[in-house]
């Protein structure tokens, strides 16, 4: 089976001025990262805000020019493809469906623009696509003649997910698409992605600081640090038995509702990670509770972990 | 002994629209209590209404609002404002909202102490490093000369909650305190928050939407719907036998880590909020309730489904549900 996403030692540098007088400063947001995703599954992504997964996310859209290593979709290199091809193949779906929104556009014109820029679209097929997948994300014909203000933010967010699956592409990269909406219209859009993707066969990147969330929806899921996977695993064995401390720290660190647990000791110290000062050996080392001397100077290498996974971590 | 604050029928307006409709909650001394409800529902209204800092056009009435023994609706603004900060404290969302950008954290912190205390500034800021330690962060001396740019949101967290505390208040009420944080530094932040109340015997007042988190801290929880108290209980019976159908539909939409079944559909609640104008009657939760019938759109009784577990339905209680296990 062809990957939908095959990614390669992928690399991501920004340069920011942070003053007048001072040096120029190397944020690394995404630091030599290789995975593959295989059609049909959902591949998780999580971590604290900052850690690169939004990077990611672009570099793999082609919003965004790696400063080093590949990216294949569906075999193919995005650069060589042309817009249309592109948005036939791959499609977003942002956490904020309103600013992704052109305010002055009614909904159905909105989701009927990708169809109207290949250009190949007659008017009628374009009406009929967009009707039916209007439908499909629960929005009604009425609601297609309305302007985004006129929406709730759930609503908003299907009328995203119509626009980016107008095109029927294969794959779908979800940048935290439920994060901004109440938990009970959180679990609207997560049933109907799931659908969507059983019905459709679509495959997911999907991005979301929600463990639970991603645990729910995703096959296999990838814990993000500083701009590397530090740990990836199918996800009952991530979540069963997580060997990175950072794993263990995030999930330990997840409220579920039970009363009478109280709050837990996660134990990561007030040093928050700053990814144009990565530290050396391994990134994580400042907040490990149980690092060792070795960690300070020497960076540990991916390892192979069962079933399908992998963890940085000279003790894991 | 009564409750340290006491609120009853809350109603507060902005014009036409009707923010908060006869909210009735009671904090009682050395407790946490939790608002909780989906965005819109009232909570920050319902806070900002008792510290009397409603945005202009609220209107705010209440057959009962009482702090400590005293009548809050009957003092004058003077007199309100040396409560704020002094004897109940205040935390938001989002800190910047409320730090000052050009001052120092020392100077701001200094500032609230010699305001309402008197004493002097040296003083004021022995009792901020004094405090900053206590809230967890590391070389107090080092961030109090800092503007709060430099620092990360949990600690501009920690130093709102030591600001709060630089008066010794009573009651802290915090707004989604760590909501626009990591999960990580939420669990901290909410770990210290617990810590407070024991050692220091502080009631705190935490609005939040996050159910795990009204779960791990409160000890009495009301929940919101629409700008009424559609139930309150002892959290361990809220999460134990829930009786409005607004709560149970909540609780089934959270997905809880470890016991996800995927494949299967997560509980949902259909349709969204209505909104609510003037002269709304019934239950507000009618167009998305399964139970809902004819009578709901008339009075709706509030039952008593145990000592101080009530709700806001024209069903009975499930007593085979609410039988202690
Ligand atoms: N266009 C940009 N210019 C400079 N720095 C950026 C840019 N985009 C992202 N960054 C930085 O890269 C890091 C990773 O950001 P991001 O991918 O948005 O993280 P996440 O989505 O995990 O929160 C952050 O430190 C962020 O400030
Ligand atoms: N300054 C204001 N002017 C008009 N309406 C307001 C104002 N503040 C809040 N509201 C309305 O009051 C209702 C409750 O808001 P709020 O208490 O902020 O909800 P939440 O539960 O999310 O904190 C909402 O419908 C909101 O639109
Ligand atoms: S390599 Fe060392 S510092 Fe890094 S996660 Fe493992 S134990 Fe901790
Ligand atoms: S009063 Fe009626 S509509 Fe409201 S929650 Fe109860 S059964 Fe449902
Ligand atoms: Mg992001
Ligand atoms: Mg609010």
């Amino acid at each position: 089976m062809t990957a939908a996403i095959e990614v390669e030692n992928l690399r991501c540098e920004f340069r920011v001025h942070t003053g007048l007088m001072s040096a120029e400063k190397r944020v690394v947001a995404v630091d030599d990262v290789t995975f593959s995703v295989p059609a049909g599954s959902v591949l998780g992504i999580v971590g604290e805000s900052g850690c690169g997964k939004s990077t990611l996310a672009r570099l793999i859209l082609g919003l965004l020019k790696p400063t080093g290593g590949s990216v294949l979709v569906d075999g193919k290199r995005l650069f060589d493809l042309d817009r249309k091809a592109r948005a036939r193949l791959i499609q977003p779906v942002f956490q904020d469906p309103f600013a992704s929104l052109n305010p002055r556009r009614r909904i159905k014109d909105i989701v009927a623009l990708p169809l109207a820029a290949q250009g190949t679209f007659s008017r009628g097929e374009i009406e009929r696509r967009v009707g039916g997948i209007l439908e499909r994300v629960g929005l009604s014909a009425a609601m297609g003649e309305r302007m985004p203000a006129q929406l709730s933010g759930g609503q908003r967010q299907r009328a995203a997910i119509a626009r980016a699956l107008v095109l029927e592409p294969r794959i779908v990269i979800c940048d935290e698409p439920t994060s901004a909406l109440d938990v009970s219209v959180q679990a609207q859009i997560l049933n109907l992605l799931a659908d969507l993707r059983r019905d459709l066969g679509l495959t997911y990147l999907f991005i979301s600081h929600n463990l639970a969330v991603v645990e729910h929806v995703a096959s296999e899921v990838a814990v993000m640090y500083l701009g590397r996977f530090v740990e990836r695993n199918e996800t009952d064995a991530l979540f069963r038995k997580p060997r990175h401390p950072y794993t263990q720290a995030l999930l330990e660190s997840v409220l579920t509702p039970e009363p009478g647990k109280g709050v837990p000791d996660i134990g990561l110290g007030d040093a928050m990670p700053d990814p144009s000062n990565i530290p050396p050996g391994c990134r994580f080392n400042p907040r490990c509770r149980i690092a060792v001397e070795r960690c300070r100077h020497e960076a540990p290498k991916p390892m192979v972990r069962p079933p399908r996974g992998m963890v940085e971590c000279h003790l894991a | 002994m009564s409750a340290l604050l006491d609120v009853e029928e809350l109603q507060v307006t902005f014009g036409r629209t009707a923010a908060v409709r006869g909210a009735s909650f009671r904090v009682e001394r050395g407790e946490t209590h939790c608002l909780v409800g989906e965005s819109g529902c009232g909570k920050s209204v319902t806070a900002l209404a008792v510290m009397n800092l409603l945005a202009r056009g609220g209107q705010r009435s209440a057959k009962k609002m009482s702090f400590a023994g005293t009548d809050l609706t009957s003092l004058s603004d003077r007199e309100m404002a040396r409560l704020r900060g002094n004897r109940m404290a205040m935390i938001f969302q989002e800190p910047m909202t409320s730090l000052n950008p050009a001052f120092t954290i020392g100077s701001q912190m200094a500032e609230v102490m010699t305001r309402h205390k008197g004493g002097s500034r040296a003083a004021a800021l022995d009792r901020a490093a004094e405090l900053m330690g206590r809230v967890g962060i590391t070389a107090p001396g080092m961030r109090l000369g800092q503007f709060p740019h430099q620092l990360s949101g949990g600690l501009r967290q920690r130093v709102m909650i030591a600001m709060a505390l630089m008066c010794d208040p009573e009651l802290l009420i915090a707004d989604e305190p760590t909501t626009a944080l990591d999960v990580t530094v939420q669990a901290q932040i909410l770990r210290l928050l617990a810590g407070l109340k024991r050692e220091l015997g502080l009631s705190i007042l935490l609005i939040t939407h996050d159910l795990g988190i009204v779960a791990r801290v409160a000890d009495h929880v009301s929940v919101m719907y629409a700008g009424e108290v559609v139930e309150r209980a002892p959290t361990a019976d809220l999460f134990r036998a829930p009786q409005h159908p607004y709560t149970r539909g909540l609780l089934s939409c959270v997905p809880v880590p470890g016991r996800v079944q995927r494949d299967r559909p997560l509980g949902s609640i259909p349709g969204v909020v209505p909104a609510i104008g003037p002269g709304f009657a019934g239950c507000a939760f009618r167009s998305r309730c399964a139970h809902a019938d004819e009578t709901c759109t008339r009075a709706i009784p509030r039952h008593q489904a145990g000592d101080a577990h009530d709700y806001l339905c024209r069903l009975e209680p499930d007593w085979a549900e609410l039988q202690p296990a």
